[in-house]
């Protein structure tokens, strides 16, 4: 990695996201400046988030700290082809909640080997996905205000009580078809990790 | 390895948002170590949390925390433990077991466990079940995950080898039985005591905490 990116590769990067752009800064030259301007994107929103979630305002800034904390120090795993930094976020986000509100440790799947350890990042790949996000993000900003509020539960809720037996009955009838295409691609990156 | 039960997407959506407790989030997560395609359907479900952070307004941070945060980036990291995987069973499984292999405890007839968390929301446990042998019958009073580690068992729901997770709702009464060959272990997950349907195993249960 690093100073092994082809031309195909650094192409592609005037076409990534601001924070993918900030997340990769961060992770290939531990830039500061760069984990400053991702506090400001996403510390704010973490917080609403949190607090939607049930914590007060005291606990959701311990976990915008612990989440911003764990971004820094974890930036090697970052994989763009796979992950945008937002869902990192939630990830990592969730399991403080977790922690916080039920004293329980979340366990985690068994990590796929570390962006840094395979050849090169395909520039395309991540592309792929920023397009297919955004796909995601238009078809949720499309959602009638009650579905959008029960997606909303269902992904950011309160995680207070186990509720396994719930029903979710989410309107994700166009979500899900996005959710799928950005499935294949991811199942065959993981596939070409898997093989590599 | 071919799985062909997998983790219903409820159950993942459950398992992304936290809801999921511990018990349950174990074996979740031991499947997808097991499982690419269910890996790819999490991460699809971890993306569209993240697609929804983005579209946060937000709530003001306290002046401060950015400086409390960029001061402590240099702090050295205490590295938690990395589990690997060991033989049949995957990182999050060496995890519960610290490390360590399986301390097995016997139940009768050759079957054996291992207790790996036990709370109020349920348990989790490593079962082994000998060869060609049937657990007895018995119903629960919520939900029932297992996973098969090796070997393979053969229930009403069908036939589940290793990488397969068969999911037990309640009421399902279910006799499930090993396959012959290699002894048959598993990760299981219950958010209630298992009722066995006669009367000697019932005797037991306070004992052997099935």
């Amino acid at each position: 990695m690093g100073d092994g990116k082809d031309d195909q590769g650094t192409s592609g990067l005037k076409n990534y996201s601001e924070e993918t752009l900030l997340m990769l800064a961060v992770r290939d030259d531990r830039d500061k400046r760069a984990f400053a301007k991702l506090f400001a994107h996403f510390g704010p929103r973490l917080k609403g988030v949190a607090m939607r979630g049930g914590l007060s305002s005291g606990q959701a800034e311990d976990v915008v700290q612990d989440v911003m904390l764990t971004i820094w120090r974890k930036a090697h795993m970052f994989d763009p082809s796979r992950a945008q930094v937002s869902s990192w976020i939630y990830q990592i986000a969730r399991n403080r909640q977790v922690d916080v509100l039920r004293k329980e440790n979340r366990p985690l799947p068994e990590a796929l080997k570390a962006p840094s350890e395979d050849a090169e990042e395909d520039a395309g790949q991540v592309l792929a996905l920023e397009q297919e996000v955004s796909a995601l993000k238009q078809a949720l900003a499309k959602l009638k205000p009650a579905q959008r509020e029960m997606v909303e539960k269902a992904y950011l809720g309160e995680l207070s009580h186990t509720d396994i037996e719930a029903e979710t009955g989410l309107p994700l009838g166009t979500i899900k078809s996005r959710i799928r295409l950005g499935l294949e691609k991811l199942r065959h990156e993981l596939d070409g990790i898997r093989k590599s | 390895m071919t799985i062909k039960h997998h983790i219903p997407d409820a159950l993942l959506l459950d398992y992304a948002s936290g809801r999921l407790s511990e018990p349950f989030a174990l074996v979740v997560a031991t499947h997808v170590s097991m499982c690419d395609e269910c890996r790819a359907r999490l991460e699809a479900h971890e993306i569209t949390g993240g697609a929804l952070i983005e579209a946060d307004d937000g709530a003001e941070l306290s002046g401060g925390l950015l400086d409390n945060v960029m001061a402590q980036l240099d702090d050295p990291v205490e590295e938690a433990p990395v589990y690997q995987r060991s033989g049949i069973f995957p990182a999050p499984v060496m995890e519960a077991l610290k490390g360590r292999p399986p301390k097995w405890k016997p139940l009768g007839r050759g079957v054996r466990q291992q207790i790996l968390r036990r709370s109020e929301s349920g348990s989790v446990r490593l079962l082994y079940i000998p060869p060609g042998l049937d657990v007895p019958d018995h119903t629960h009073g919520g939900l029932e995950l297992t996973l098969v580690l090796q070997g393979a068992f053969s229930d009403e729901g069908g036939r589940f080898g290793v990488g397969d997770v068969e999911v037990a709702d309640d009421d399902v009464e279910h006799q499930p039985v090993a396959e012959k060959g290699d002894p048959c272990i598993c990760l299981a997950a219950t958010d209630s005591a298992l009722k066995f349907n006669s009367l000697v195993p019932k005797l037991l249960q306070p004992i052997f905490r099935i």
